[in-house]
């Protein structure tokens, strides 16, 4: 079986308004609309094309959170997963356990290639990914814009501060993915139907036995720094004024 | 006492300027000692530039054929190895940092803290979540190495004119080839470096065309300045991936940032906020924008920039 891991994060939509809690030990995330995380999406989707190339037979989508995550999965099955398991835990669970965990996972699935998202949009992180290819000592390919498959190998166009990097990797690999890799496929209703009829199990964490704390000790979440509104001017005369009295040009 | 390990960043000549920056962060955390390592091909000319950083105690420099693309793979079990002795490895939170300090952690069995923008202590630093729409501070626990990326738009560059000794040093691990360098492209515009310019201009949809975007190269250049766009612009086509600031794209930090025909979403904003001056030019008055902007400017984009670029002289 040719098969393909996809890790999914549920997090804070993206198109919701991010609020700091009163008592600044977080964001609000109760009443707060959840999805995919959208770069999550596109490697779930970079995972179906490259199997409906006939280059892999299974899709397995992976994710570690609350009970609720199901949704999500669900979302990931609609979408063409064939299987899904869910590793269940209320706790905070960093990118060292989250990689430690997807390792544990891969020894028993065996896939050739493992895909996520370049970060979480939620954490900003971007580190599971690299984590566990070096935990698993396999490749990386980290912010890849372009996967090719062959022959036990994947070329991959990396988007790089300089341009694009692309490597040769030997497989089994971890792929991160970047915005412009595709464009996820919208889910119609009929293959939501079928979604609740594909399998998926649940796991506690505890029987991958790497713990289920937070690395970090959140010490406090606060709002950002508001800039200073300034002044309107109103032509270019008074913004090259504007622009001379503060010495910028 | 602290001891930090400083991975620089180069291309094999020159050294990158997030290194200063990363120095100028490890010299937040108080008495601590400075080293940079550089694993290069031929490291000479890159640990000279290192070792002239002011606050650097010695340069560690390991020569390598298998370092010539800087490969995270094949950097991070050195980099893990050299670490031994030190409390704090940082690097800059640059498409290289990002790429090996997180599987330097893993090797190491810590996490890592990524685009450190403040320091409140050796173990407690603030970073950005949430898009920029939070900062968590946190807590690395007491016995656990630090393992960072520096946010390098938060830090101004280390001052030079020291002169640090020059270690060889030899990892003496094995290395994969599992992982092969073939090519990179693009980059090079001739203009400034938009992550480390002074100055930057930047457009956004509005612009409308590739060929309405030579308006904003057109000004950059007069000001001798970098170009950047929004993610819509590079999305609609109009210019190339690596010129995208936000989020997603480059955190800047210059002098003076001029935004035209950017109507200031969250993201772009995230890139941008730790500019020193803001200006925005922009059609919709009520774009979000110049909530943030010190100098905004309602008007024709069109009529405005030619206009702007003659009075400039």
């Amino acid at each position: 079986m040719r098969r393909i891991m996809v890790g999914v994060k549920r997090v804070v939509d993206y198109n919701v308004r991010i609020r700091v809690k009163p008592d600044n030990s977080g964001v609000i995330t109760e009443g707060v609309k959840m999805s995919l995380n959208p770069f999550d999406e596109i490697a779930l989707e970079e995972a179906l094309r490259i199997k409906e190339r006939g280059l892999a037979d299974e899709v397995l989508a992976v994710s570690i959170g609350p009970v609720d995550t199901q949704q999500q999965l669900r979302t990931a099955l609609a979408m063409g997963a064939d299987r899904a398991v869910l590793v269940q835990t209320d706790a905070a669970v960093a990118p060292l356990s989250v990689a430690r965990i997807f390792h544990k996972l891969i020894e028993k699935e065996q896939p050739f290639l493992v895909l996520v998202g370049k970060q979480a949009i939620d954490d900003d992180n971007g580190q599971t990914a690299q984590m566990l290819a070096g935990i698993w000592d396999r490749p990386q390919a980290v912010s890849c814009s372009k996967v090719e498959i062959a022959d036990g190998k994947a070329t991959v166009t990396r988007e790089v501060d300089a341009g694009l990097e692309v490597n040769e990797i030997d497989l089994p690999a971890v792929l991160s993915v970047d915005l412009r890799l595709n464009e996820p496929r919208y889910v119609k209703l009929p293959d939501i139907m079928k979604a609740k009829k594909k399998p998926l199990d649940t796991l506690g964490v505890a029987d991958f036995g790497v713990g289920d704390t937070a690395t970090f000790t959140t010490v406090k979440v606060e709002p950002p720094p508001q800039r200073q509104k300034g002044v309107m001017v109103k032509d270019v005369a008074e913004l090259v004024d504007a622009l001379k009295k503060k010495g910028l040009v | 006492m602290s001891k930090i390990l400083v991975i620089a960043e180069h291309d094999g000549t020159r050294l990158n300027p997030s290194t200063l920056k990363c120095v100028t962060c490890a010299a937040k955390i108080p008495g601590a000692a400075i080293d940079v390592l550089v694993l290069a091909t031929d490291s000479s000319a890159v640990a000279a530039q290192a070792a002239a950083i002011t606050g650097v105690g010695k340069v560690l420099a390991t020569d390598n054929p298998a370092n010539a693309e800087g490969l995270a793979a094949v950097l991070a079990p050195q980099v893990a190895k050299l670490a031994t002795d030190y409390t704090h490895v940082f690097g800059p939170s640059t498409t290289f940092g990002k790429d090996l300090m997180p599987r330097v952690a893993a090797l190491l069995g810590v996490g890592q803290v990524s685009d450190v923008m403040a320091v409140e202590g050796p173990h407690r630093f603030k970073r950005p979540v949430y898009a920029g729409n939070a900062v968590l501070t946190l807590d690395v626990p007491a016995g656990d190495k630090v393992v960072a990326t520096v946010r390098v738009a938060s830090f101004e560059a280390a001052a030079t004119g020291g002169s640090a000794a020059i270690t060889k040093v030899d990892p003496g691990v094995a290395l994969p080839t599992h992982t092969r360098f073939i090519s990179r492209s693009g980059g090079a515009t001739g203009r400034p470096d938009l992550q480390s310019a002074s100055r930057v201009v930047a457009g956004g949809r509005a612009l409308g065309s590739a060929d309405g975007f030579k308006l904003i190269f057109s000004l950059a250049d007069k000001l001798g300045a970098a170009v950047g766009a929004s993610r819509a612009a590079v999305d609609a086509g109009y210019i190339q991936n690596d010129l995208q600031i936000g989020q997603t794209g480059k955190i800047i930090a210059p002098e003076l940032y001029i935004g035209i025909g950017i109507s200031g979403a969250i993201q772009h904003m995230t890139g941008i906020k730790d500019a020193r001056t803001i200006v925005a030019i922009n059609k919709d008055g009520e774009a979000p924008i110049f909530e943030a902007a010190d100098i905004g400017l309602v008007g024709d984009l069109f009529s405005i920039v030619p206009e702007l670029e003659k009075q400039l002289g």
